[in-house]
C-alpha cells in the first residue's frame, strides 16, 4: 500500500497528456454545458452534521508513521504521525476538519488525521465526490483517493488507486487527479493537473469527483472534467504493460499528508496548524 | 441610472447626517447608502485613463527629483502602441539624480473595494531595481501602498502589488507611483518602459500576512509625555503567480490595539502616546487577520528634562537641541561598524531617539564611541568666533569611580585633519540625572583649527548608555 508520486511522473504525463487535451478537444469540449455523470443515485453520504468523532460506522483511522503498515514515512518519506485525537480529526458546524499540526508526538515532529472506509463503505464503480478546501503552505499534501480493498492479497499497485484529489500547498490554484495500477504506478502513473483561474483551492470549497464505470474514469472538478482515462487510455499510456485493475470494490481515503518526496518539507514561512475541510463525502451509483 | 442614483445617496447622506446630529439615539436608515465613486480599473493602457491633465506629477525637485525623465514612447508596449517612458538621471545629473512621482485620479477618486492589486507590465534597459506603489495623492496620503524592491528585467514583466485591505479603498485619488534611481545599477542612467496599469480583480490573492515592526517583538523604554511611531507594516499575500508579494502598507489599513491605554494610546497614524507609568504591549489587525510583530513599551514614568539653554541664538551653533535651529549634519552616529564601532542610537527623526513633550534626546546604547558627522554632504562647523561647546549627559546605569566619557573634536576630516579629546570623569557625571558640561574650546589641546569641525565622537570603555542633549557651540561673549 503505496502512494508514491514523483514530480518525474507529472512530466511525463504532461507529454502524454497532451494527447489526451486532443482527444478530449475532438471529443467532448470542456465547457460549462458539460455534464457530470449519468450517476446520480446516492448510496452513501456523510454530510458531517453532527459534531464530535466521525461517524465510526463509516470511518476508521490509519494510526502512526506508517512503521506499522511497514512503510515508514508512508513510503513517500512523509513527516507526519496520523492520529485519531480531535486534535487532528474533528466534526464542527457541519466539516469535518483534518488537522496537521507541528507537535513533538512519538517521535514525529508533525501529526495529523488519515480516515479510511475500509470494511465499512466499499464500492466497485459509481460517482465518488467530495465538497473540500484545503490547507496553504509548502508541505501540505492532502488527499481523497480510493484504494482497492483486496491490497492485502494483491499488493500495491495491483490493487489499483483511484486519487480523486491531490494537491500540494506551495501550488494553492492547481491539484490532480491521478492512476495507479500495475505498469503504471508511482513516478510512471498516470495523472493530470487541473488549474483554476482566478480563483484558488485554499480559500473555498471546490467539489472534486471521479465518475468511475467498467469502461472509464472521469475526473471533475465542480463539474467540469477535465481528465478521461478509458481502458484503452490506459494501455495507449503504458505501450499495453499497464493492467486495468479497477472492477473490484474500493475504499475511501481522506487524509492530510506532511512533507516527504513529492510537497518538499515545510519551510518557515508554513503556517501550522492548519485544516482540510470536508463539507460532505457522497457515493452515487 | 447610474449618475442619478450617486445623486440620490448623497442627499440621503445629508439627511443622515441631519438625523444624526439631532438625534444619537436613532439608527442609521437601511436605505441609506454610502456615496459611491467610480470604479473604473484603468489607469495607463495606451493612453493615461482618467488622470489628472498633468499626467505625472513628479516628487519635488528640491529633494532631487528630475521631471526631464518622464514621457511615454510610440516604439514601445505590451500591448497596444504606446507606453510610459521613464528615463532614469545618472546621480551628478544636475536636474535631479532620480525620478519619480504619482499619477492622481482626475476626479474625486475611484471606489477600488472591487480588486485585489494594482498590476501593471514593466520592462528595462538594464536589470535593476525600482519602486513602485499606489496610494499616494499628493493631497491626504492616506493609503499609501509601496514596494521598494522591484526587480526590473530586460523583457516585459508583470506585477502585482496587492491591495492590503481593499474595503479601505472607498475613494482613492493615488492610482499609482513610481521611483528609481541608480543605486542599483552603479550609477548607470537606464531607462523604465512602464504599460496597461490597471487595478484587477486576480481571484488569486489570499493569506494575508500582516506585520508591524517588520514581525519582530520589540521593547523599547520610555517616558510619560513619550512617542513612538510604528513601523515595518507590511502586508503579504501570495499571489500564486508571482508567489509571495509583500508591500509596504500605510497605518492606515491596521487597527491598532493597547493592552494598556492608561500607559500607551495608539492614533491612527500609528503614533503611540505615552500616558502613564508602566507596560503596554502594541499589537494591530489588517482586515481581521492579526499582524505579526508588537512594539511594547516600558514607561518609566515621568522624564526629567535638561534645563532649556538660554543662550541667545545669536551667539550659539546648534548640533541637537530643541532650543535652537540645528546644522544640518550628515548623521547623529556613523555606524563605524568596521572600525569596531558597537554603538546604537542617533538615528530616530532629527537623531532624536526619544520624544518625550516634543523635546528629542539622543539615547547612544552599547557606546564604545560615536560620532556625528559634518564633513560629507553638508557644510563643516566654523566655530572660530565660538569659546565652548555644551552638552548635557544622563548616565542610565550605574557608575563606578573611574568610569569617564571623553569628547573628540576632529577639524578638517580627511585633509589636513587635527584632533583633540576632553575627558567628563565619573565624579562629575550623575546616574538618571542630568550634568550639564560647558568646556572651553582652548581645553582641546592640539586643536590648532576649528574652522572647519566634521565630527564629534563620544568615546566610552565604561560607560554604554547615555542620554543626550542640547550639543551646541556657542560664543560667551
Amino acid at each position: 500500500m503505496k502512494k508514491i508520486i514523483l514530480n518525474k511522473k507529472l512530466n511525463h504525463c504532461k507529454i502524454a497528456l497532451f494527447t489526451c487535451v486532443l482527444l478530449m478537444t475532438l471529443s467532448c469540449d470542456l465547457d460549462e454545458t458539460q455534464e457530470v455523470a449519468t450517476l446520480n443515485n446516492l448510496v452513501m453520504a456523510d454530510e458531517f452534521d453532527e459534531d464530535g468523532t466521525p461517524d465510526s460506522s463509516i470511518w476508521g483511522y490509519e494510526i502512526g508513521d506508517g512503521s506499522a503498515q511497514g512503510i515508514p514515512g508512508w513510503g513517500n518519506n512523509e513527516l507526519q504521525y496520523y492520529t485519531d485525537r480531535p486534535e487532528n480529526v474533528t466534526v464542527e458546524n457541519g466539516v469535518l476538519i483534518i488537522t496537521a499540526r507541528e507537535e513533538a508526538y512519538q517521535g514525529a515532529s508533525y501529526t495529523s488525521a488519515r480516515l479510511i472506509t475500509r470494511g465499512l463503505f466499499e464500492q466497485q464503480y459509481g460517482r465518488f465526490e467530495a465538497r473540500i478546501r484545503v490547507p496553504y503552505g509548502q508541505g501540505y499534501w492532502p488527499a481523497f483517493w480510493l484504494l482497492g480493498n483486496d491490497c492485502n492479497v494483491n499488493p500495491w499497485p495491483q490493487c489499483g488507486e483511484i486519487d480523486i484529489m491531490e494537491y500540494l500547498g506551495d501550488e494553492p490554484a492547481s491539484m490532480f487527479g491521478t492512476l495507479h495500477g500495475p505498469g503504471f504506478s508511482g513516478a510512471e502513473s498516470i495523472s493530470k493537473e487541473f488549474t483554476l483561474q482566478n480563483d484558488r483551492f485554499d480559500t473555498g470549497f471546490h467539489v472534486f469527483g471521479v465518475e468511475w464505470t467498467p469502461s472509464y474514469i472521469n475526473y471533475y472538478v465542480d463539474g467540469n472534467i477535465y481528465h478521461s482515462l478509458t481502458r484503452e487510455d490506459v494501455a495507449e499510456e503504458t505501450d499495453g504493460e499497464g493492467e486495468w485493475v479497477f472492477d473490484n470494490p474500493f475504499y475511501i481515503i481522506l487524509n492530510v499528508a506532511v512533507g516527504g518526496n513529492l510537497p518538499g518539507n515545510p519551510n518557515q514561512d508554513t503556517v501550522f496548524p492548519q485544516s482540510m475541510l470536508v463539507d460532505y463525502v457522497r457515493v452515487y451509483k | 441610472m447610474k449618475l442619478s442614483k450617486i445623486k440620490y445617496s448623497r442627499l440621503m447622506g445629508l439627511l443622515l447626517l441631519v438625523v444624526v446630529t439631532t438625534s444619537c439615539e436613532r439608527e442609521v436608515s437601511e436605505d441609506a447608502v454610502p456615496a459611491t465613486f467610480p470604479s473604473n480599473a484603468e489607469v495607463f493602457t495606451d493612453n493615461p485613463v482618467g488622470l489628472t491633465d498633468e499626467f505625472f506629477i513628479s516628487f519635488d525637485p528640491a529633494v532631487g527629483a528630475n521631471t526631464n525623465g518622464f514621457g511615454t514612447d510610440q516604439n514601445e508596449a505590451y500591448l497596444g502602441n504606446t507606453s510610459i517612458r521613464v528615463d532614469v538621471p545618472a546621480p551628478n545629473d544636475s536636474d535631479g539624480n532620480f525620478i519619480g512621482g504619482i499619477f492622481r485620479d482626475r476626479g474625486e477618486g475611484r471606489d477600488l473595494t472591487g480588486y485585489d492589486a494594482l498590476t501593471f507590465w514593466a520592462k528595462g534597459s538594464t536589470t535593476a531595481v525600482f519602486e513602485a506603489g499606489f496610494g499616494t495623492d499628493f493631497i491626504e496620503d492616506k493609503y499609501p501602498v509601496s514596494n521598494s524592491n522591484l526587480q526590473l528585467s530586460t523583457d516585459w514583466k508583470k506585477y502585482v502589488l496587492p491591495i492590503p485591505d481593499p474595503s479601505k479603498l472607498v475613494q482613492e485619488r493615488g492610482m499609482f507611483l513610481f521611483s528609481a534611481g541608480t543605486q542599483s545599477t552603479n550609477g548607470m542612467g537606464y531607462t523604465i518602459w512602464i504599460d496597461e496599469i490597471k487595478f484587477e480583480s486576480l481571484g488569486t490573492v489570499a493569506q494575508p500576512r500582516p506585520r508591524i515592526q517588520n514581525g519582530e517583538e520589540v521593547v523599547v523604554q520610555n517616558f510619560i509625555g513619550g512617542t513612538v511611531n510604528i513601523t515595518g507594516l507590511t502586508q503579504t499575500f501570495n499571489t500564486v503567480a508571482q508567489g509571495d508579494v509583500t508591500v509596504n502598507a500605510a497605518p492606515a489599513y491596521f487597527e491598532f490595539e493597547s493592552s494598556d491605554v492608561e500607559v500607551a494610546t495608539v492614533d491612527e497614524n500609528g503614533l503611540v502616546n505615552i500616558i502613564g507609568a508602566g507596560i503596554s504591549q502594541i499589537t494591530a489587525t489588517l482586515g481581521g487577520t492579526e499582524a505579526q510583530g508588537s512594539i511594547t513599551i516600558e514607561s518609566l514614568g515621568d522624564f526629567t528634562p535638561a534645563p532649556t539653554p538660554t543662550r541667545d541664538p545669536e551667539n550659539v551653533i546648534s548640533i541637537f537641541s530643541d532650543a535652537y535651529p540645528n546644522v544640518t549634519v550628515d548623521y547623529y552616529n556613523g555606524f563605524f561598524n568596521a572600525d569596531g564601532q558597537t554603538t546604537q542610537g542617533g538615528t530616530g527623526p532629527g537623531g532624536a531617539d526619544l520624544s518625550v513633550d516634543g523635546n528629542g534626546i539622543i539615547n547612544y546604547t552599547n557606546l564604545n564611541f560615536v560620532g556625528i558627522g559634518t564633513f560629507m554632504n553638508v557644510p563643516t562647523i566654523d566655530a572660530s568666533s565660538m569659546t565652548h561647546i555644551h552638552v548635557d549627559l544622563n548616565v542610565n546605569e550605574t557608575l563606578n569611580a573611574g568610569d569617564n566619557i571623553q569628547l573628540q573634536l576632529l577639524n578638517d576630516v580627511g585633509g589636513n585633519e587635527t584632533s583633540a579629546t576632553v575627558t567628563i570623569t565619573s565624579a562629575n557625571l550623575a546616574q538618571n540625572e542630568w550634568r550639564g558640561f560647558d568646556i572651553p574650546l582652548s581645553d582641546f589641546n592640539g586643536l590648532s583649527s576649528r574652522s572647519q569641525i566634521g565630527l564629534i565622537f563620544f568615546i566610552s570603555n565604561s560607560i554604554s548608555n547615555i542620554y543626550v542633549d542640547n550639543i551646541y557651540y556657542y560664543n560667551e561673549q
